[in-house]
């Protein structure tokens, strides 16, 4: 029964929305309402990977609209690329004290 | 229900750690429940909050159990008010099958009506459509209207869909319009009952607390001889009183949050199990004359 197990654990890893990371993934972890790191550099064509680590969800969202994630429970993930260089800031839209921003070059 | 758990309800809602407050003229007195009891007046309507269905963190794995309990509480008490408010966050991440959940809960509730606002967890997907697609019908998809019940004008606002850069509360340029608009030429002497998910006036700033037209919204309310503000989204009781308005927040049916301040965040508080039902709740209102309106918190403790 082997490969079913293995078929359940790759279930649940993209129920959660967890995908196997890349190497050349940045993180972005979100803890005790902050997004860590707050300011960040990236080259064009890079893969941004958000986890949220509070027990309250989160979310994800482009202040100009451009990338909006779903709320993220404990744990959820969220992935976006960004492909064009430029100045992205973003907020939580369930904490919009909450502000974070990525320069891509 | 048993005997034993009715009167078990009963004694919930009945004589828990409550205190009514009333306001009248302005004047505002508090006393203890459990002398009051007994002459209260009319239940004119009953608040519930924050029920985040689909929430099963450590701060109460078992939302469900701690609303069907609230929800056996009200059904079990003498008199049943005519209608209840939602003050929104019915849902923990907006989803659809959270809310068909919540729904199916709310819907054994023992009264004719239920007027709900939109929490910040109801709209996460942004323009709010599993929300709006179950209680827009009221407001023609707006999510705020007014309606008048017993005599009282009630006006039901939405601050969660236009937040401030600063992280509070907005209505809009259009609500604010639209409130301006509802309430002018209503007699000062009608009391006006307005509920909204994020507090109307400034709790913690720091915390996004409040809502940024606060002052424009009091200011409408100033000339009305009986004025009750009520809001949810910060899981505690705190109120206020300015002149004739009382503001108060309901307690959650889901889970506590931390005071004002204490910790990084306003993020969900694990307590002991059994201290658990004396932080989750109701608030009614009851009437016990003609322009007296009072509210009573209580607790599943």
């Amino acid at each position: 029964m082997k490969s079913n197990f293995f078929g359940v654990a790759l279930l649940l890893a993209s129920a959660a929305g967890l995908h196997p990371a890349n190497a050349a993934d940045v993180a972005v972890n979100i803890k005790n309402f902050d997004y860590s790191p707050m300011d960040l550099n990236i080259a064009a064509g890079t893969t941004v990977v958000w986890k949220n680590l509070d027990g309250e969800p989160h979310t994800i969202a482009s202040i100009d609209g451009q990338f909006r994630s779903q709320a993220l429970d404990q744990d959820d993930s969220f992935r976006f690329t960004f492909d064009h260089p430029g100045v992205y800031k973003y907020i939580c839209s369930i904490h919009p004290k909450m502000k974070a921003t990525i320069t891509v070059k | 229900m048993t005997d034993t758990s009715r009167r078990d309800a009963l004694k919930c809602l009945g004589v828990g750690a409550g205190t009514l407050f009333t306001l009248s003229g302005g004047v505002f007195s508090a006393f203890d429940m459990a002398q009051a009891r007994e002459d209260m007046g009319t239940p004119l309507f009953l608040q519930i909050s924050d029920t985040h269905i689909g929430f099963n963190k450590n701060a109460n794995p078992d939302v469900i159990g701690t609303l069907n309990a609230t929800i056996d509480s009200i059904n079990a008490m003498p008199r049943q008010p005519a209608f209840a408010i939602h003050t929104g966050d019915v849902t923990h991440l907006s989803k659809a099958g959270e809310f068909d959940t919540a729904n199916q809960l709310l819907s054994r509730m023992k009264v004719s009506e239920l007027h709900v606002v939109p929490g910040e967890h109801d709209v996460t997907d942004g323009p709010g459509a599993e929300f709006f697609a179950r209680f827009g019908k009221a407001s023609g998809n707006k999510g705020y209207y007014s309606f008048d019940s017993q005599g009282v004008h009630f006006v039901a606002l939405v601050n969660v869909m236009n937040f401030k850069p600063n992280g509070l509360g907005a209505l809009g340029e259009d609500q604010l319009a639209w409130l301006k608009d509802d309430l002018a030429g209503r007699s000062a002497s009608q009391p006006v009952v307005v509920f909204a998910h994020m507090p109307l006036w400034t709790i913690y700033e720091p915390w996004g607390w409040g809502t940024g037209e606060g002052e424009q919204i009091a200011s409408l309310l100033r000339r009305f001889g009986s004025v009750t503000v009520l809001n949810g989204h910060i899981h505690q009781i705190v109120q206020k009183v300015e002149g004739n308005i009382l503001f108060h927040t309901a307690r959650s049916t889901a889970y506590p949050q931390p005071s004002a301040g204490t910790g990084p965040g306003p993020g969900p508080l694990v307590v002991p199990p059994a201290q658990l039902p004396g932080m989750l709740g109701v608030t009614m209102a009851v009437r016990d004359g003609k322009r007296r309106l009072s509210l009573t918190d209580s607790t599943l403790a």
